[in-house]
């Protein structure tokens, strides 16, 4: 159980070409849960990698429990980490699987049959521990290779790279809950790097946005559906993500090709910027707000999705199952004035926006 | 074990190949049965003999010892070519330019003709004006002519040099398709540079190894022109192959019964050998075998090994 403390960490294959992964600091606390989402090449892994020392950063620092890291080996971090698919030595039983890191330590053999016992009641895999992995479901192969991971003592962190991946679609969810009910038995610090945003928020204590190489928002899945902090965390959690429109700020009123949307909290607000709300707070009004026409609707049976349209912009809205509208007719929708933002054209987010008193015609 | 009734009509569809390989093989080895089983003196003069060709085979002393001679030769490659062939695999370049260039390096010996080796060989070994053969001389006694044992340890060289890079290919294949995860799970449970190759890579080989295996065992069972043209299958027939001592029976001395049962003999030795290897090797992935334990495998290994080889072989041989 440990502390892991990121000192402007940063890593580029191409040495300094491109960066995989831009500087980062940050501190993992001991016993928490974290998600790293983000889309495949945006730098997760590198940064996984980076933590159990498989891959030694181009620049920064990395503690575990305030003593600098960044130059031991994998070997001697104590970390456990467990891959996109379940790593294990097919020749070997589940035993001598799970015997097999600390045979390579060279620990007393009875300690080992101890440990081993122990880890394999956690896991449930009691019964299994004679059989080749490979006849095993993949989701137990999965737990046999995480408890590699955990039959050292002391564990520092457990890292969870994908752990879904190849697993069937009926086992995802249990093995998720196994997950998690052994973080919260071990109390172990878990980082789990997933491109699935129900996996990440469902998992963790604290999720971790990134793109591009960068961590862009770091908070609880509820902070970063209803305040996220960039236009990438709008657009990539939630399901549909958030509507972007270009629109021109002027003393903080939004407009767009000339006709109002909305003022911005913020005073004296200029120049271009993105006004982003998410289809749940696209409310529909029968006075103040925009008129649309209706495109299409999408009825997923517990809620309507509706296809939105206004001159040159589309706009989709999370309506409840039971509001009407007819497609190729006409609907006004007006916004939550707390959950619709701008931002900047650096994607940062810079104030709140309330609709405008004009209504938008 | 599924109640569904099979329909095998789909085997029907194996039916143009059949008669493909019948004009391309099986006819002409028939024609090779004919011979065998019949003593043919003219176009209108031939006598049945039965078995008695393969009985004359089987006992002759000839070719008995090229049959051990065959046996060894090949037991020795395979003992030195796949060891090194993975040796030499693990030591190439991963990516990038020195990978292909390793590469290409390796695949020369490969592209070039049987007969282009031998003659290679033939010059390079000559202790006149050979490169290698003056070199050697320089600190030992070598004479393939007349010298056994240089004959011999230069063919098993000159295989070595030509063959080796198909089992470095396909084990350098077989290795760059291990996944990255298995070399840094091994690295995070501390694992030797002994044990990952023990425990991750050589298991992972285990299909690409048995195709080369497989590969070398045929060719070098095979074995023709190499030797024939450096040694000619000597000094006396030491280095005499059951390929060259074939070719001499059947044109040399127009034993065309004898050479015809030979031929039989031979190329059913190689084929049941190859299947039982082949059989033997992949018995845990076979469907149903999966509830085979441990030790009754290695005892239906045991049985498969033993039984069929000795008792085909002695309705071969006999």
């Amino acid at each position: 159980m440990a502390e892991i403390r990121l000192e402007g960490v940063a890593h580029s294959y191409d040495g300094g070409k491109t960066y995989a992964l831009n500087p980062i600091s940050m501190t993992w606390e001991d016993g928490k849960a974290y998600a790293l989402l983000g889309p495949s090449g945006c730098g997760k892994t590198t940064l996984l990698n980076i933590i159990s020392g498989l891959l030694k950063p181009s620049e920064g620092k990395v503690f575990i429990d305030g003593k600098d890291v960044t130059d031991v080996i994998t070997d001697d971090r104590n970390i456990a980490q467990v891959f996109q698919f379940p790593v294990l030595y097919d020749t070997m039983s589940v035993r001598k699987n799970l015997e097999f890191p600390l045979k390579n330590r060279k620990v007393p053999r009875e300690k080992i049959a101890e440990r081993v016992k122990e880890i394999a009641e956690l896991l449930g895999i009691e019964d299994d521990l004679d059989s080749k992995p490979s006849k095993l479901r993949s989701d137990l192969q999965q737990i046999v290779s995480l408890g590699r991971g955990l039959v050292r003592e002391d564990v520092s962190a457990i890292l969870f790279d994908e752990p879904l991946t190849v697993i069937d679609q009926n086992f995802k969810w249990t093995l998720r809950n196994r997950l998690k009910r052994l973080h919260l038995a071990t109390g172990v610090t878990v980082v789990y790097v997933t491109h699935d945003q129900t996996e990440a928020l469902t998992f963790a204590d604290e999720v971790l946005v990134m793109d591009k190489g960068s961590l862009v928002q770091a908070g609880t899945s509820e902070s970063l559906f209803l305040e996220p902090q960039h236009e990438f965390v709008g657009y990539f959690i939630g399901s549909p993500g958030m509507n972007f429109l270009d629109v021109e700020a002027s003393a903080s009123e939004l407009t767009h090709n000339g006709k109002p949307i909305g003022k911005a909290a913020k005073a004296g607000l200029n120049g271009r910027h993105r006004f982003g709300v998410r289809p749940e707070f696209l409310i529909p009004s029968s006075e103040a707000g925009m008129e649309f026409n209706v495109d299409r609707i999408e009825d997923r049976g517990v809620f309507k999705l509706i296809h939105l349209s206004k001159d040159d912009f589309k706009f989709i809205a999370k309506t409840e199952e039971s509001y009407e509208a007819k497609v190729g007719g006409k609907a006004t929708f007006s916004f939550d004035p707390k959950r619709a933002f701008v931002y900047d054209l650096n994607q940062k987010f810079v104030s709140t926006v309330s609709p405008s008193s004009q209504g938008g015609n | 074990m599924d109640a569904k009734k099979k329909n095998n009509r789909a085997w029907f569809l194996v039916l143009p190949v059949v008669f493909v390989v019948a004009f391309t093989a099986i006819i002409p080895l028939m024609a090779v049965a004919n011979y065998s089983l019949q003593d043919i003196q003219g176009a209108d003069n031939r006598l049945f003999v039965g078995l008695d060709f393969f009985k004359r085979v089987a006992t002759d002393p000839n070719i008995q010892d090229a049959f051990a001679r065959n046996v060894t030769l090949s037991m020795q490659i395979l003992f030195i070519q796949i060891p090194l062939g993975i040796f030499l695999a693990r030591l190439m370049p991963k990516s990038g330019w020195k990978a292909s260039a390793a590469l290409v390096v390796v695949a020369i010996p490969l592209i070039i003709p049987w007969n282009v080796v031998g003659t290679t060989w033939r010059i390079f070994t000559r202790s006149d004006i050979g490169l290698g053969g003056v070199l050697i001389n320089q600190f030992t006694d070598y004479n393939l002519s007349e010298s056994t044992f240089d004959a011999w340890a230069t063919i098993l060289v000159m295989d070595t040099w030509h063959w080796t890079p198909l089992v470095t290919l396909l084990v350098y294949a077989g290795l760059r398709s291990i996944p990255q995860a298995y070399y840094q799970a091994a690295a995070i449970d501390g694992a030797s540079a002994m044990a990952v190759f023990r425990f991750v890579e050589l298991p992972k080989l285990r299909r690409v190894l048995m195709i080369a295996l497989l590969l070398r065992f045929m060719d070098s069972f095979m074995m023709y022109t190499e030797p024939f043209v450096v040694t000619g299958g000597g000094p006396g027939s030491s280095t005499q192959t059951l390929s060259i001592l074939l070719t001499t029976i059947a044109i040399g001395q127009f034993d065309i019964g004898v050479a015809g049962a030979f031929s039989l003999m031979y190329f059913l030795f190689i084929q049941i050998f190859s299947f039982l290897f082949f059989t033997v090797l992949t018995l845990d992935e076979r469907p149903g075998a999966t509830k085979v334990t441990p030790k009754l495998k290695s005892k239906a290994k045991e049985e498969n090994k033993e039984k069929p080889v000795n008792s085909k072989l002695k309705k071969v041989l006999k």
